[in-house]
Order: structure tokens, then C-alpha cells, then sequence
């Protein structure tokens, strides 16, 4: 049941999703949002491109394996966990930079540790996605 | 002493790598390791022996009062000597004796492992690093019991020793959380001075089965010494180190390291000498029969340890005194013997007692260990052995009670022991020269100064005894009773009755070995019932425990997911709702009856999509209806200001019915709808369900609670966590931890899921 429409508006949706995605990980610290319901907004863009296109061309877009993500996300939350260990601090003390970037923010640990629940949470979402999609080989 | 031990889990790591590039020679290079640590230890021998004691403390966990706190004192200096030293002769033995077996270098790993966790055992002061040590110790005897894990046999023998010592383990680590709540702390050395708060608290009986539950276990007391014979599947020199000369004794060196501040009281000194006393005879009994040179050594062991316990059950000075001294010789004869039995097994290929004899031209070498520790262990003037069971009969000659009928048990037994050793060390060399499956041969030199050190050593400590022996019998004896002996060690004692005893020991025992054949005959026609063996009622226990885990596994896991989640909801039901009508007033409760109109709304948009969820006759409409429910909460979310929960309960809902929608179409259509009583019986759960999370969030709802966290989290928020989202700032930072946690178990779920749908079993595991 392939769709025109669909498959067309989700190559523009994709994208857009993904951005909006980000914005909501960004936004979390000070507004609702953070990595769990970004990385839930991103798996769903994908989930929308996979009912339009089909899981091949799903997993052609996104290049990685999912579990690789979430391992991505796993390391990165370790890795932010640890930063404070080495500045000599308890483990996972918050570790700001003192600087604000533009569009990021505040850069720290606990946005890092977030950064880390986006990609987890995208990783897991599709690995199952794709898994229940997939055709049995 | 911390440092000594990290070294030695280092070394015994690296061992399996060394192995392989110096394949020939490793047994030297092992061995220098258990010989370095007898010499550092062995170097504070003076400073000990004049009546210090080294205490060493590095924190491990100290806000639990856990720490890595070891002592060096007479009783711990003595093991760790035995531990080292024996543990050079067999690290060096193994070296020729394991060249055949696959896996050399594993088995360099676990001993090594071993002998490591025995010394932290016999150090520490801290009860906690104490039981970690312990289990290490059962741990590694596992593996090393189970070394020849292609044989069913092994494999059970090793399971058995497992489960009992390990049973015992966790009994004893019961007791000593016990003791740490009378004490206050896990310092062992901190029990002390508390002997009679101790003893009077109501805690103290349960501490005191608790603990000897454990020390039973692991020194193969009655009714628990059935694992011990069953370890001689493990390769040779695994037996003369664990299950002869070290780690069977852990128990008893727990016993004499906690009597003197939880002993001293009838239940303790009763119960440790009955157990010792019955093991002691049983064990002697049940050598009898056997015919294998292991089983034998093992039999004669098990009587050695039931020995060693009544004497610490009798408790007097000198009963003390002739534990220690009977340990030590033990010690050194037992190791002998079994790297002796080892030798004849290796270079026989039997070690079955009457296939051997007449080996003496052959084996002169490993002839003259034999006799040595054969004599020490007989109690032949003048090696150690005599000294040691001289003085056990004068320890018994001392107590009150039913004194001759002790005696009376312990000559015969000796008398038995002493038949064995002839069994053992004598007879394979003397007499006619049998044939042996292998065309016997002297072992290689590895395989000789082992046995021969221990047995010299065994000599000298009898010709010698003042300087062997007596400066660490007197700091032993502090560490046990609290009080300096001033006792002296002699060879000789004159013309008395004691000694007469020793001789009418050791004629019995001859006269055992030379009506063998008629009693064995004899005890043949006698069979035991079942139940009176206690090895019958493990293998019981044991069965029914797997029957039963089968059973339950059936009905709780029986593959259905549908009951899977009965079972949760129930059990979390009746637990819960037990909790909440015994705890809170229910009846207290009131309902805010105040409506606005979109809750109205909503409130009637879910009752009627979950009326279709359950009416429907299609999965997808039950799906879509389901999803409508799940956004409605999320509005109700909004209502009540909880934007973050809404959204994440939107990006959930619409995933969810993306999910349920790639499933759908791979399942069947539906086929048969549950039958009325399912139904009923659903409707019952589910309505319970229901009214029981609708009590608990009136119930959470009905009070303000009294928390400073939600003013904490509002103003730390900021300053703090340096964000405004106080929801995020809790997920991302202040509990963070909990987190990682659950992201963790989220991407083992993930990966569960993709095990389920991907796993598709061969042919022919189907």
C-alpha cells in the first residue's frame, strides 16, 4: 500500500521532525521537553518515513544500526557521569562550562547526560521498530 | 597485607599468559609465588611470636563500616604459614603433576585465586571482608573440584561442595550481620571486649547456630562432611591443598577466631564438641571400607577435622594447646600423604590401594615422604604427629563429663587412622611387588621436594618442638582464649598412662589392618537404611528443589502471556491492598466532586473508547480506541499544568499505535473471543485493578505531604541544576543515577525484544 502523498510529505516531515526533535532536547532544560520525549519525537519521524517508504529504505536514511545508538546514548551518559570523577569531584557532580554558546545554551554534564537519553531512546524505539517491520528472513 | 593480596589476584590472572610461554618450567615460577608470601609473612614471624599483633586498615566502603581491616596475630600467622608453605609444595608438584591436563593455565588461575582469598580470609578483622573472602574460597574450590568438567562426576561432586558450603556461607553471613547488631561494628577484633553483651543478648542463640551452620559446612562436619570425600574428583594436588591442609579448616579457624568472643557458653562448647565428637567417629568408621587412596586420605581428614573441633568444643588450655598443635601437624603429614597418593597415581595409573605394593625400589624417594608423614600421622615417636595426639588424649583425660567414653571414642578412631596410614603409606611400598597398569617409576624432582620439605618439616617440629612450634602456640592461644598459656611443648613426657594409650592406639590400629578382609566381609552383610545418610537427604533436598522449580515454572511461566500478567497484577494486588487497608483509613477518604466541564469531557470520551477497547470485534478498532484513551490522559496532563508528562504521554501514544499497527498485520484475524467464565474472571481482575489505583491516588492526593523535597527541587532548580524545568533538572541531574539505571534496563529490554522476535530456534532444538 504504497502512497504518493505520504512518501512525499514524509521526506519533508522527516526533517522537519528531526529539527523539532532537537529543539525540544535543547528546550528541556528550562522548558517542557529533554531527551526522552526528543528521542521518542525523533523515533517517530523515522517510524512515519518507514510507513511510507518501507524499513529498507528506513534503514538506508539513517546510515547506523540502532543498536549502535543506543549504545551511542548508553557511552555518552557514562562519559557525562565520569567527567566530574576526573575533575576530581563525586561521581556525576554537574560540570558546567562557564561560557553560554549561542543556540545551545548552557553547556554542561546533565545536558550531555540527556544528549545521552536522545540517541538511547531513539536507538531502542526503532530497534524495535525496525525489528516488528522487518520481513522474515 | 591489602597489597600482598591485590598481587596475588594480579599474579593469579596473569598466571594462564605466563603459562603458555614457559610451559616447562611454570611449575618453578608458580611456586615462587606462594613462597614469596611465606617469606614476607614469615619475616614478621619474631615481631609476632614477642607478642604484638599488626593491625593494617584501608577503607573500602566506610560508610557501612566496611572495610579491608586485616590482623596479624599467632592464630593468623600460623594459617597463613601452613596456607604458603604448603602452598609451595603444591604449586611446585602441580607443575609436573597438571603438564598432561588441558587448561594448565586456568588451573594456575583458580588455585592461585584460591590460596589468595584463604590468606585474606585467615587476615581479616572485618566480618564482611571476611565472608567475601570465604565465598571466594567456595567459589574457587568449585571451579577446582570441577576442574575435569567433561565428567558428569566432577561436575555433581563440584555442584554438591558448592551448594553446602555455600549454604553455610550465607548462614554464616546472617550470623555476623546478627553479631554486628549487638556489637555495632564489623571490626572482629571490636568483639572483644563485648564477650557478655554478647552472650546475654536475646540474638545470641541465633547467632550461635548461624555462625556454626557456617563453619560446619565448610570444615565437613557431621551431617554435612558428605561433600568432602565426593571432592576427591578434583585432580590431586587440589586435594592435598583445599580438602586437606587449607580451606576445610577455614571453618574451624572461624570457630577458634570468634571463641573467645562469642564462645565460653554450654550451647557454643556442647554443640562444637558433639559435632566434632561425631564426625571424629563416624568419618574413622566410614574410612574402613574404602579401597581408593583419596577417599581414604578424605575419611581420615574429615576424622582429623572432627578432632580439631572437639577440641576447640572442650575448650580448656590444654585442649587449646593440642588443637593447635594437632592443626599444625596435620597440616603437614596430610599434604604429605596426598601429594604422595598423587605421585602413585601418576605413576602407577591406579590408585586403588589393592593393586599397589611392593614399590619401594621403584619410589625411594617418595618412599621416604611417605614413611615420615605415615609415622607423624600414626603418632610414632619422635615426629610431631606424636606430640599432637599425646596431647589430644591429655585434653581429654582433663574434661568432667563423660570422659572415658570420649576417650574411649577418640582411641578407637586414631585406631582407625591409624590403619588407614598403614593402608596408605605402607603397604603400596613393602610386601610383594603387584603389577600396575603403568610400569612404575620415581617421579620427577618437581614432584619430590614438595612432599619431602613438609614431611622434614614435620620431623623437625617434633625433634624441636620449642622452636618450631611453642613461640606461636603462645600467641595463638591469646587470640583464641584471651589469655597466655605459659604451656611448654616436649617431645617426651615420661612412662604414663597417656603414653600408654598412644601404644594401645597404635596396636589396634595394626590389628585393624590385618583383620581387614574378615571385617570388611562382615560389615558387607550390614547396609545402612537411607535415611540415616545424610548425603540421602542433600540429594532429597536437592530434587525436590528442582522438581519444585519445575512445577511453579509451569504454572508461572507457562508461556502465556496473558497469565504472565495475571500473576504480576495479582501478586502486586494482594500485597499492596493488603498494605493499604491494614495502614490507611480508607473509609477517611473523600472525592472532590467538583467537576469542570472539560473534564467532563474528557471523562466520558474515555469511558466510552474503553467501553469500545473492550467491545470491539476488531484489533484495530480496539487500538485506535486504546490510543484515543491514552491522549485523553494527556490533555488531562495539560489541565493540570503537567506539560511534560503530556507530551511525553503524546509521543508515546502515537508509537504505541505505530507499534501495534506493524504487529497487526502479522497476526491471525480473531478467531475465538474468551469464553464467559474468562471473561468474568478478566472483568474481576481488572475492575480490582482499577478501584485499587483509583484508592491509592486518593489516597496519595488526600493529604498535603509533608516533604521538603518539592520546595528543595523548586529552589535548587536554579542555582543549581541551571535550568528552570525542575522536571528535567531531577531526570538529568539530581537523580541522575536512578537514570542511568533505567535507560540501562530500557536498552536490555530493547535488545529482549529484538532476542524475541528475531530468535528463531534450529530444526532440531525445536
Amino acid at each position: 500500500m504504497f502512497s504518493v502523498i505520504l512518501s512525499t510529505a514524509s521526506r519533508y516531515l522527516l526533517p522537519l521532525m528531526l529539527i523539532f526533535s532537537f529543539f525540544l532536547l535543547l528546550r528541556g532544560h528550562n522548558e517542557p521537553g529533554g531527551g526522552f520525549v526528543g528521542g521518542l519525537v525523533a523515533a517517530a519521524a523515522y517510524a512515519l518515513y518507514l510507513i511510507a517508504n518501507g524499513v529498507d529504505e528506513a534503514k538506508k536514511l539513517l546510515k547506523a544500526e540502532p543498536i549502535q545508538l543506543m549504545a551511542l546514548g548508553l557511552l555518552l551518559a557514562v562519559i557525562s557521569a565520569f567527567i566530574s570523577v576526573i575533575n576530581g569531584q563525586d561521581f556525576m557532580t554537574g560540570v558546567w562550562a562557564k561560557n553560554e554558546f549561542p543556540v545551545i545554551g548552557k553547556v554542561g554534564t546533565p545536558p550531555l547526560f540527556d544528549l545521552g537519553v536522545y540517541f538511547l531512546v531513539l536507538g531502542i524505539v526503532l530497534k524495535i521498530v525496525f525489528s516488528l517491520a522487518e520481513e522474515d528472513k | 597485607m591489602l597489597n600482598l593480596i591485590l598481587i596475588g589476584f594480579v599474579a593469579s590472572l596473569l598466571a594462564p599468559f605466563i603459562y603458555k610461554k614457559t610451559r616447562n618450567y611454570f611449575g618453578w615460577i608458580a611456586a615462587s609465588f606462594p613462597l614469596y608470601m611465606f617469606i614476607s609473612f614469615f619475616l614478621k614471624y619474631n615481631e609476632i611470636a614477642s607478642g604484638s599483633v599488626i593491625k593494617e586498615a584501608t577503607e573500602w566502603i566506610p560508610s557501612l563500616d566496611i572495610n579491608f581491616s586485616f590482623l596479624l596475630d599467632g592464630l593468623s600467622l600460623t594459617f597463613v604459614l601452613i596456607i604458603t608453605l604448603i602452598g609451595t609444595a603444591v604449586f611446585l608438584y602441580a607443575g609436573s603433576y597438571m603438564k598432561d591436563y588441558e587448561h594448565t593455565g586456568r588451573f594456575y588461575l583458580y588455585i592461585g585465586v584460591f590460596m589468595t582469598s584463604m590468606i585474606g580470609l585467615v587476615l581479616s578483622d572485618n566480618m564482611i571482608t571476611l565472608f567475601v573472602f570465604w565465598e571466594l574460597t567456595s567459589i574457587s574450590s568449585y571451579l577446582l573440584i570441577g576442574f575435569d568438567h567433561h565428567k558428569e562426576s566432577s561436575r555433581k561432586s563440584a555442584l554438591q561442595a558448592l551448594l553446602v558450603t555455600g549454604g553455610g556461607g550465607l548462614t554464616l553471613m546472617a550470623g555476623l550481620i546478627l553479631l554486628s547488631q549487638i556489637s555495632g561494628s564489623f571490626e572482629i577484633s571490636a568483639l572483644y571486649d563485648m564477650h557478655d553483651t554478647i552472650v546475654g543478648s536475646n540474638l545470641y542463640p541465633g547467632i550461635v547456630i548461624l555462625v556454626l551452620l557456617g563453619a560446619f559446612t565448610k570444615s565437613a562436619q557431621f551431617p554435612f562432611h558428605f561433600w568432602l570425600p565426593n571432592a576427591m574428583e578434583a585432580p590431586t594436588p587440589v586435594s592435598a591443598y583445599l580438602h586437606s591442609a587449607t580451606m576445610v579448616k577455614a571453618g574451624i579457624y572461624l570457630i577458634a577466631r570468634l571463641n573467645h568472643a562469642i564462645g565460653g557458653t554450654e550451647l557454643w562448647q556442647d554443640t562444637i564438641l558433639v559435632a566434632g565428637t561425631i564426625t571424629m567417629f563416624i568419618a574413622a568408621l566410614l574410612a574402613f571400607k574404602q579401597t581408593d587412596l583419596k577417599k581414604l586420605l578424605a575419611y581420615s581428614t574429615l576424622s582429623v577435622l572432627g578432632t580439631l573441633t572437639m577440641l576447640l568444643g572442650i575448650g580448656s588450655n590444654l585442649a587449646i594447646k593440642a588443637f593447635f598443635i594437632f592443626l599444625v601437624a596435620h597440616s603437614l603429614y596430610k599434604g604429605t600423604l596426598f601429594l604422595v597418593a598423587g605421585t602413585l597415581d601418576h605413576e602407577t595409573g591406579t590408585r586403588n590401594v589393592s593393586m599397589l605394593g611392593g614399590l619401594k625400589k621403584y619410589l625411594p624417594v617418595t618412599m621416604t615422604a611417605a614413611l615420615l608423614a605415615s609415622f607423624s600421622m600414626m603418632g610414632i615417636i619422635p615426629l610431631v604427629g606424636f606430640i599432637g595426639k599425646e596431647t589430644v588424649y591429655s585434653a581429654i583425660l582433663e574434661v568432667d563429663y563423660f570422659r572415658f567414653f570420649l576417650l574411649a571414642l577418640a582411641v578407637i578412631s586414631n585406631a582407625f587412622v591409624v590403619m588407614v596410614t598403614i593402608l596408605v603409606g605402607l603397604k603400596p611400598f613393602f610386601g610383594q611387588l603387584l603389577p600396575t597398569p603403568k610400569s612404575p617409576h620415581e617421579a620427577p624432582v618437581k614432584m619430590l621436594i614438595g612432599p619431602i620439605a613438609l614431611a622434614s618439616f614435620g620431623l623437625l617440629s617434633g625433634l624441636f618442638p620449642n622452636v618450631f612450634i611453642q613461640k606461636l602456640l603462645d600467641q595463638s592461644t591469646i587470640s583464641i582464649l584471651a589469655e597466655e598459656l605459659g604451656i611448654t611443648v616436649k617431645l617426651w613426657h615420661g612412662f604414663n598412662f597417656v603414653l600408654l594409650l598412644s601404644f594401645v592406639t597404635l596396636l589396634s590400629g595394626i590389628g585393624l589392618y590385618y583383620f581387614r578382609k574378615q571385617i570388611v566381609q562382615a560389615l558387607d552383610n550390614i547396609s545402612l537404611s537411607n535415611f540415616l545418610k545424610p548425603s540421602f537427604w542433600y540429594e532429597r533436598i536437592l530434587n525436590g528443589t528442582l522438581s519444585f522449580a519445575k512445577a511453579q515454572t509451569k504454572i508461572l511461566q507457562n508461556g502465556y502471556l496473558r497469565y504472565y500478567i495475571i500473576f504480576i497484577i495479582l501478586t502486586t494486588l494482594c500485597l499492596a491492598g493488603y498494605t493499604l487497608f491494614r495502614i490507611s483509613g480508607i473509609s477517611s477518604l473523600e472525592i472532590n466532586t467538583e467537576l469542570t466541564i472539560y473534564e467532563l469531557i474528557i471523562g466520558i470520551i474515555i469511558i466510552a473508547s474503553t467501553i469500545l477497547v473492550i467491545t470491539s470485534d476488531s484489533r484495530l478498532k480496539a487500538i485506535v480506541a486504546l490510543g484515543v484513551v491514552g491522549f485523553a490522559m494527556g490533555i488531562i496532563f495539560i489541565l493540570y499544568s503537567a506539560p511534560d508528562l503530556a507530551l511525553t504521554t503524546f509521543a508515546i501514544e502515537t508509537l504505541t499505535v505505530i507499534l501495534f499497527v506493524l504487529v497487526l498485520y502479522k497476526l491471525p484475524k480473531y478467531l475465538k473471543f474468551s469464553k464467559p467464565g474468562s471473561k468474568i474472571r478478566d472483568a474481576i481482575i481488572s475492575g480490582s485493578v482499577g478501584i485499587f489505583m483509583m484508592l491509592v491516588v486518593l489516597l496519595v492526593t488526600a493529604g498535603e505531604m509533608q516533604s521538603d523535597l518539592k520546595k528543595y527541587f523548586a529552589e535548587a532548580s536554579l542555582p543549581e541544576g541551571k535550568g528552570r524545568n525542575i522536571v528535567n533538572v531531577i531526570l538529568v541531574d539530581f537523580r541522575a543515577i536512578d537514570t542511568l539505571g533505567e535507560i540501562t534496563v530500557l536498552a536490555v529490554a530493547a535488545i529482549g525484544v529484538y532476542a524475541l522476535l528475531k530468535l528463531r530456534l534450529k530444526e532440531e532444538d525445536q
